[in-house]
C-alpha cells in the first residue's frame, strides 16, 4: 500500500466521520439578522428577546445564532450568507432593509428557511411576518391628540417606506378625531438607529414647539431628550422604554416576537415549515401597549384602554372611513375599511397632513 | 413652510453642543496625524470613553470625574495602539481599524449595565453678566463646561503647534521621522505621547456624546461620529483652525437640517439630509487649494535601526 493510498483512505474516513458527526448532530440552527446592536432598548432589543425566548423553550435541541449591526444593502446579503453556510436551518432578518438580500440569498439556499420581517416579498423558502404596528400607533394618537397643549406633535420618522407612512397616517388621524386643531411636525432621519442624531430631532422639534414627540427610530434617545426638555411626552417604540416612566413616557408599543419565533421554530423541527405571510396585531398579541401611566388624566386613559379593546376585538379597525387621501380624492368611504393590500403599499398622507412623503 | 418656528437663539445654541464631540475627536486626531501616526481607531476610542464616562459619573454622581474618567478610557485605550504599532511596529491601518472594532465590542461589554440609567446631569455653566446679553448671552455664554474646554482645546493646540518647541518637535517627527530621530529626539516617545492625547480627546468626545448630548448609554452610541471626526482632520488639511470649521459646519448643518424639515422647509428631504456632509466637504475641499498637504511621515513605520 503506497502513501498515497494510506492518505486517500485516511481522507475518506475523516470524511465519513464528518459527514456522521453532521447527521448526528439534531440541534436546529436558527440565525438572526439584527439592524442595530441588541442594546438599543427598542426593535433589535425586543427581537433578541425573541431569540432568548426560544433558546429557553427549546434548551438543548436548539442553537441561536445573531448577528447585529449589520447595515441595509449589499453588506446583508454578506452575512445572510455567512449565516447560510454555517449552517444555520432557519434564518430571521429583522429590518425592512433586508428584504432584496433575503431574497437573493435564499434562491441560493434552497433548503434554508428564511424569514424576513416587515417586507412584502415571499418565495418557497422565504416567509414574511410583521406586527400591526399602526394600531398602537392610533391609541398613541389619541393620547397625543388629547394631551397636547401647543396643539403641534413631533414625530421622528426613519425611511420614507410603506410601515413608517402608515404609522404617521394612524397617530395622525386618531389625533385630529381627538384634537381638531392638532399639527404634525415630521422629521425624516433616514437611520433606525443613531442616538445623537435622534436626540437632535427630538430637540429641534421640541424648540419648534411640539410637546408630544412620537419615534419611529430604535434607541431611546428622543425620550432622553423629551426628559431634558420637561413638560414634553413621549411614547416608548418598539420597547416598553419603561425607564422613562412614568413621563416623559407615558404609554408605549410593545413588539412580542416570542410567540412567533417559537413557532417557527417548531415548525421547522416538525419539518411543517410553509412560507406564508404573517400580520398580527393586539389581538393575538404581536403588539403590546405598554402600561399607561398617571402623568395621562384618567379619562384619557380610559378612552385609550377602551380604543385598545376594540381594536383587540376585532370591532374597531384604524382605518375605518370616511377619510380621504391628502391630495383631496376619496380613499374610504363610511363605514369601510382599508384592504392589507393597500395598507402594506401605503405610499400617500391621509387629508390634513401638512407635510411631503420624501419620494 | 414656516421658518418662523426657527427659534435662531436656540438653534445656534445646539450648533455649539452638536459640534463639540466631533471637535473634540477630531483635534485629538490632529495631533496625532502630525505626529505621523494614523489611527483609524477614532471610532473605537471614542464609545469606550463614552461609556468609561457614563460608568463613572453614574457611580460618583459627578459628571465632571466622569469625563476625566472618559479621557482616560479612551488614552488608556489608545495606549494599546501604541503598543502595537510603535513597540511591535504593527501597521498602523489594520491596528486602528482593529482598535475601532475591539472598542465597540468592549463598550458594549462594559456597557451591559447601564442600559437605561439616567447619568447626573451636567451643569450649564451660567456666567452672570455675560450670559445675560440679549442673543450672545445665550448663544455663547450659557453652555456646560466641556464647550469651552473643546474650544481652548483648539486654540491651545494651534498656539502649541505653531508656536512652542515641543509643536515644532512634534511636527519634525510627523514630517520625517529619520531626521528627527537623527537630531536626537525621542520618536516613538513623542508619538506615544501624541497618541494618548488623541486617545484621551476621542474619550472626552465620547463622554460628552453620552453624558450630555444625548444623555444616556446605548450600545454603538457613536454611530460613526469617530469616521467623520477623521474625515474631517483630512479635509481640513491637518489645520486646527480649519478643523474647528468644519465641525462648527457639520453640526451645523446638521441641526440646521432637522430644523428645516420640523419648518417643513420646500427643499427635498433627500438633499437635507445629504447636506452636513456634502457643505463641510465643499467648503473645506475648497479652502485646501493652498499647499497643504498631509505630514509626509504620516502612517509610516519608525524603527532606529533603518
Amino acid at each position: 500500500m503506497t502513501l498515497k493510498s494510506i492518505l486517500t483512505g485516511a481522507v475518506m474516513a475523516l470524511g465519513l466521520g464528518t459527514t456522521a458527526a453532521v447527521a448526528q448532530d439534531d440541534k436546529t440552527k436558527v440565525g438572526f439578522i439584527y439592524v442595530g446592536p441588541i442594546g438599543d432598548g427598542g426593535w433589535t432589543y425586543e427581537h433578541d428577546q425573541g431569540r432568548l425566548a426560544v433558546e429557553e423553550h427549546f434548551g438543548d435541541r436548539v442553537e441561536t445564532v445573531y448577528q447585529e449591526s449589520v447595515p441595509e444593502g449589499a453588506d446583508a446579503t454578506r452575512a445572510i450568507t455567512q449565516m447560510a453556510l454555517n449552517g444555520a436551518d432557519l434564518i430571521f432578518t429583522t429590518s425592512f432593509g433586508f428584504m432584496e438580500p433575503t431574497i437573493n440569498v435564499a434562491k441560493k439556499f434552497p433548503n434554508v428557511k428564511f424569514e424576513h420581517a416587515t417586507g412584502f416579498k415571499t418565495a418557497p423558502n422565504v416567509s414574511t411576518y410583521s406586527a400591526r404596528f399602526y394600531e398602537g400607533r392610533a391609541i398613541q394618537g389619541h393620547i397625543a391628540g388629547k394631551m397636547t397643549e401647543s396643539n403641534i406633535v413631533g414625530y421622528i420618522a426613519s425611511y420614507p417606506i410603506p410601515e413608517v407612512i402608515r404609522g404617521i397616517n394612524s397617530a395622525f388621524i386618531h389625533a385630529r378625531k381627538a384634537n381638531p386643531d392638532v399639527q404634525f411636525k415630521i422629521i425624516w432621519a433616514y437611520t433606525w438607529f443613531d442616538p445623537a442624531k435622534e436626540a437632535d430631532a427630538a430637540t429641534a422639534l421640541i424648540e419648534q414647539g411640539a410637546d408630544v414627540i412620537l419615534q419611529h427610530t430604535d434607541s431611546t434617545a428622543p425620550q432622553a431628550a423629551a426628559e431634558k426638555a420637561g413638560n414634553v411626552i413621549s411614547f416608548g417604540q418598539a420597547s416598553d422604554m419603561a425607564e422613562y416612566k412614568p413621563s416623559p413616557r407615558v404609554s408605549s408599543i410593545i413588539d412580542n416576537w416570542k410567540p412567533y419565533y417559537i413557532a417557527r421554530t417548531q415548525a421547522v423541527i416538525d419539518g411543517t415549515w410553509e412560507s406564508q405571510q404573517t400580520w398580527d396585531g393586539i389581538g393575538p398579541g404581536m403588539v403590546g401597549i405598554g402600561e399607561i401611566t398617571d402623568a395621562v388624566p384618567a379619562d384619557v386613559k380610559e378612552e385609550a384602554l377602551a380604543l385598545k379593546a376594540s381594536i383587540a376585538a376585532g370591532e374597531y379597525h384604524p382605518f375605518t372611513g370616511p377619510l380621504k387621501k391628502q391630495d383631496g380624492s376619496d380613499w374610504l368611504a363610511e363605514g369601510e375599511t382599508a384592504d392589507d393590500g393597500t395598507l402594506l403599499g401605503m405610499n400617500f398622507y391621509v387629508e390634513g397632513l401638512d407635510a411631503e412623503i420624501p419620494q | 413652510m414656516d421658518l418662523g418656528s426657527i427659534n435662531p437663539i436656540l438653534l445656534l445654541a445646539s450648533i455649539m453642543a452638536a459640534s463639540t464631540p466631533i471637535l473634540l475627536a477630531a483635534i485629538g486626531e490632529l495631533v496625532v496625524e502630525r505626529a505621523g501616526v494614523l489611527n483609524l481607531g477614532v471610532e473605537g476610542m471614542m464609545i469606550t470613553g463614552a461609556i468609561c464616562g457614563f460608568a463613572v459619573a453614574v457611580g460618583t454622581g459627578s459628571p465632571a470625574t466622569g469625563f476625566v474618567a472618559g479621557a482616560a478610557g479612551g488614552a488608556v485605550l489608545s495606549l494599546l495602539f501604541a503598543l502595537l504599532t510603535q513597540v511591535a511596529l504593527a501597521n498602523h491601518v489594520a491596528s486602528g481599524l482593529a482598535l475601532t472594532l475591539f472598542g465597540l465590542g468592549l463598550s458594549a461589554l462594559l456597557g451591559q449595565g447601564y442600559v437605561g440609567v439616567k447619568p447626573p446631569p451636567t451643569a450649564r455653566l451660567d456666567i452672570p453678566v455675560l450670559g445675560d446679553i440679549p442673543v450672545l448671552g445665550p448663544i455663547l455664554f450659557s453652555h456646560d463646561l466641556m464647550v469651552y474646554v473643546a474650544l481652548a482645546l483648539v486654540a491651545v493646540v494651534w498656539a502649541m503647534l505653531k508656536y512652542s518647541r515641543a509643536g515644532l518637535i512634534l511636527r519634525a517627527v510627523g514630517e520625517n521621522h529619520d531626521a528627527a530621530h537623527a537630531l536626537g529626539y525621542k520618536v516613538v516617545r513623542v508619538r506615544v505621547l501624541a497618541i494618548a492625547f488623541g486617545g484621551a480627546c476621542a474619550g472626552l468626545g465620547g463622554a460628552y456624546l453620552s453624558l450630555v448630548r444625548v444623555p444616556q448609554w446605548t450600545e454603538g452610541m457613536t454611530a460613526g461620529a469617530g469616521w467623520i471626526a477623521l474625515a474631517l482632520v483630512v479635509f481640513a488639511s491637518w489645520k486646527a483652525g480649519r478643523v474647528l470649521l468644519g465641525a462648527w459646519l457639520f453640526g451645523g448643518v446638521s441641526v440646521l437640517q432637522l430644523n428645516l424639515q420640523a419648518a417643513g422647509v420646500a427643499i427635498p428631504v433627500e438633499y437635507l439630509s445629504m447636506s452636513p456632509y456634502l457643505i463641510t466637504i465643499v467648503v473645506l475641499v475648497i479652502m485646501s487649494a493652498d499647499k497643504s498637504r498631509a505630514p509626509a511621515s504620516l502612517g509610516r513605520i519608525f524603527h532606529a535601526s533603518q
